[in-house]
């Protein structure tokens, strides 16, 4: 039997649970650490971004509006189906150049920390709500709500883990996500989009781009049905005046530790709302 | 336009003046900056006048704060972080906030006095909100100052170290208690800036600072507009800036604060839905909508500007809520007896005037009770639109005056879909007497503060503050600690 040829795959956008190319038509090449073309991947464009947000956007309410116990089952099967692909994504962080030991233990990180996030989607309301003791006869309680549609700059650094630990504390309360990659975690981030589009995460809820951040982002943080931009994996020459764009519709920026695990990164990305009523007969 | 179909349910009473006295005052000629624990005059020796909006009397003229005047203020706070409040045991630090709890409740009449002469608010609510409010605020965040370690489980906190906090005129020593009582319980030192027509009772707050012998420099007033805000959010040496008032200058703020990377808590404007279901107990509705919008004149960014009332009992609810607004008494707000005091501005008088002729232009039926309103001083009659489509000027922006939009809905999703319809989200009323559709409701709106059968309460225990273009960030409660402190090592700073 002739040895088998390689059946080489095409890297594309990841937009409502479909992958498109980038209607621009645009590719960059994405090479191993050791000089290897790996693929042409789709360079997203400004509409790319757009049609993203709107997946994004149309599928808000629908993520939100599952219990906390069922998200929290939809992520744990998102940890399922990435052990299963173990292999793969110690592959594609080998292909950056990391050792083997390194690459298996960041991948065994990553669905540790995906694992560890899952649970907390029905705890998060226990450590960051409250019930307030107010003067007079009402009934007065705080609780946390998903702001909405967040812009995820994907950190170089931990390609794989510190995509998961951006994506998970956005997405485990019940905001959907459009995730800006490039560079090493370009790798990464496609194949957690195949990770995602076999699990039972609904289209729309994550929704991956490659491409040039830098170019990406200003387009994000001026979009005016964004609620939050997530710039931890920003790159370093991102303009003040691009972020400064963020004030036109009060978005909620975030810098944070690329790599770093916390109930409180998730409620970055958290709106608190107040109810009173009266006690009364 | 005449209320003729509708006369003012007056009973026949006429009510005798009531006014409080305004002896407690003492009110000096010119007041400086409070830099560093004194009174100190302004570098430009410029100032600028505040007046009694009810009466356009002079009352006081007020240092003009500039850019130097700004960088004593922030250099004063520097050295108090760094010396006395910065090494001083939590506990140490609360018992002076249980101090000025303590003092502004025993001075309590002479703020609240003042507040109404130089705001123009009716001496009921600066008598029955504004001040036990601030008490209570500095009263709560005092006993946080030696717990911080129990507020932020698994979190090792610290402050962030000199705070910028810019209040508005509407609540001016109750948005400054609301900013000042975290900040110092967390350990910050303070740069404050009250609104510039506004300043005399955050003066008045300077002197109860030097009685309770606070460290110098620990809390610093820079009285001054637009300018010396611009001024204090741009200087170098401030760790956190908080603001309340405009979404136009808050977002000109978050451009500043996120280039600088510096956390910044906004409180911005809204334009709440105040929903009321045909379902609901109706007279307490009128009550509530009316205490919505008319309370200190509308000058409120949790107004309830936006009456959305469920079309099977809309004409019977504006009828009553006509009838209610027709006895509200509008007059010299330290009368006892007056609803609806002065404007706080000639300036906000002329936007509220702008607004509503915009509204009658745009084609919305416009109803003012007869009031007569005083010869001199800045007024506006409590006014209903009806008539209101949701493009009209008067239903989207917000007009911060006493002015409520009347629209309708047959379903409880289309009132949702009229509620959110906004880019602002501060706050949102609901009425009725069914549970579970409050709390259907509640989920649905896409506002901060949720009223229930209720409207306007705060509490210190309570959090406030907004979604989307409202702002970000909570003043009040546990939520209300965390902007005014950061993760000792690593990790997130919040905010921009």
């Amino acid at each position: 039997m002739a040895e088998h040829m390689p059946v080489d795959k095409t890297f594309k956008l990841f937009i409502g649970g479909a992958f498109p190319r980038s209607e621009s038509g645009r590719t960059f090449q994405v090479h191993s650490a050791d000089g290897d073309l790996l693929a042409n991947a789709a360079k997203a464009s400004r509409k790319d971004l757009r049609e993203a947000v709107k997946a994004a956007r149309s599928a808000q309410p629908g993520w939100a509006g599952r219990t906390a116990y069922n998200r929290g089952q939809v992520l744990y099967r998102v940890a399922e189906v990435m052990e299963s692909r173990r292999s793969e994504f110690t592959s594609v962080l080998r292909a950056t150049g990391m050792a083997a030991r390194a690459a298996r233990t960041e991948v065994d990180r990553s669905i540790d920390r995906w694992v560890w996030y899952a649970g907390w989607a029905d705890k998060l309301h226990h450590v960051l709500g409250t019930v307030n003791p107010v003067v007079g006869p009402y009934f007065n309680f705080t609780f946390p709500e998903p702001t909405g549609v967040v812009v995820v700059a994907a950190p170089d650094d931990p390609p794989l883990l510190g995509l998961l630990s951006r994506i998970a504390p956005v997405i485990v309360s019940g905001n959907t996500a459009v995730v800006a990659t490039g560079g090493p975690s370009t790798l990464a981030a496609v194949t957690l989009a195949e990770v995602l589009a076999t699990s039972d995460v609904p289209g729309g809820v994550v929704n991956v781009l490659t491409g040039e951040k830098g170019e990406l982002l200003p387009w994000a943080l001026g979009h005016m049905d964004v609620n939050s931009v997530d710039l931890t994996g920003a790159p370093d020459g991102l303009e003040n005046e691009a972020v400064a764009a963020a004030a036109d519709n009060v978005k909620r920026i975030v810098r944070s530790d690329p790599a770093g695990a916390s109930p409180y990164m998730i409620g970055d990305f958290l709106e608190m709302k107040t109810v009173w009523h009266p006690i009364g007969r | 336009m005449a209320p003729t179909d509708n006369p003012p349910e007056t009973f026949g009473i006429d009510y005798a003046p009531a006014p409080e006295s305004t002896a407690v005052v003492d009110i000096a000629d010119s007041y400086g900056h409070f830099i560093n624990g004194d009174f100190v005059e302004p570098s430009s020796g410029a100032t600028f006048p505040t007046v009694n909006p009810a009466t356009e009397t002079h009352l006081a003229d007020i240092a003009d704060g500039s850019a130097e005047d700004v960088d004593r203020a922030v250099t004063a706070a520097r050295a108090a972080f760094e010396g006395p409040w910065g090494q001083m045991p939590g506990s140490e630090r609360g018992k002076y906030l249980f101090r000025i709890a303590r003092q502004l409740q025993e001075r309590s009449r002479e703020f609240a006095v003042l507040e109404t002469m130089d705001g123009g608010k009716p001496i009921t609510e600066s008598r029955d909100l504004d001040l036990p409010m601030s008490a209570a605020w500095f009263f709560y965040y005092a006993g946080w100052a030696d717990k911080l370690e129990y507020a932020f489980p698994n979190r090792t906190m610290a402050p962030h170290g000199v705070a910028g906090q810019i209040v508005p005129w509407n609540f001016p020593l109750m948005m400054a208690a609301w900013k000042l009582a975290p900040a110092l319980a967390a350990g910050n030192t303070v740069v404050l800036k009250p609104a510039e027509t506004t300043p005399l009772t955050a003066l008045l707050l300077a002197d109860v600072l030097q009685d309770i012998d606070l460290p110098p420099g620990v809390v610093n007033i820079v009285t001054g507009a637009g300018a010396t805000g611009a001024a204090l959010v741009s200087h170098p040496g401030i760790d956190k800036l908080a603001f309340t008032g405009s979404t136009d200058v808050g977002k000109a703020i978050q451009r500043i604060a996120s280039t600088r990377r510096i956390p910044l808590t906004l409180e911005l404007g809204g334009k709440a839905a105040h929903i009321v279901f045909e379902d609901s107990a109706v007279d307490q509705a009128v009550e509530g909508v009316v205490t919505g919008i008319y309370s200190n004149q509308g000058h409120v960014c949790c107004a309830g500007s936006r009456l959305l009332v469920e079309e099977s009992i809309a004409d019977q609810f504006v009828e009553r809520l006509r009838r209610r607004v027709s006895t509200l008494r509008l007059g010299d707000p330290l009368d006892k007896n007056t609803d609806v005091g002065a404007i706080n501005s000639a300036d906000q008088l002329q936007r509220i005037t702008d607004m509503v002729a915009t509204g009658v232009s745009e084609g919305a039926d416009l109803f003012q009770p007869e009031v007569d309103l005083p010869d001199k001083g800045y007024w506006f009659p409590p006014t209903v639109f009806t008539g209101v489509q949701q493009s009209h000027t008067v239903a989207r922006e917000e007009i911060f005056g006493p002015v409520l939009t009347v629209q309708t809905f047959r379903t409880a999703e289309e009132a949702v879909e009229k509620a959110n319809n906004t880019p602002y989200g501060l706050s949102a009323g609901i009425w009725t007497e069914k549970g579970s559709k409050i709390l259907w409701m509640a989920e649905k709106l896409r506002a901060g503060v949720v009223w229930a059968n209720t409207y306007n309460r705060f509490d210190p225990a309570s959090p406030f503050g907004g979604y989307k273009e409202s702002g970000f960030g909570r003043e009040g409660g546990l939520h209300g600690l965390s902007p005014y402190l950061r993760e000792r090592t690593g990790g997130t700073r919040g905010g921009a």
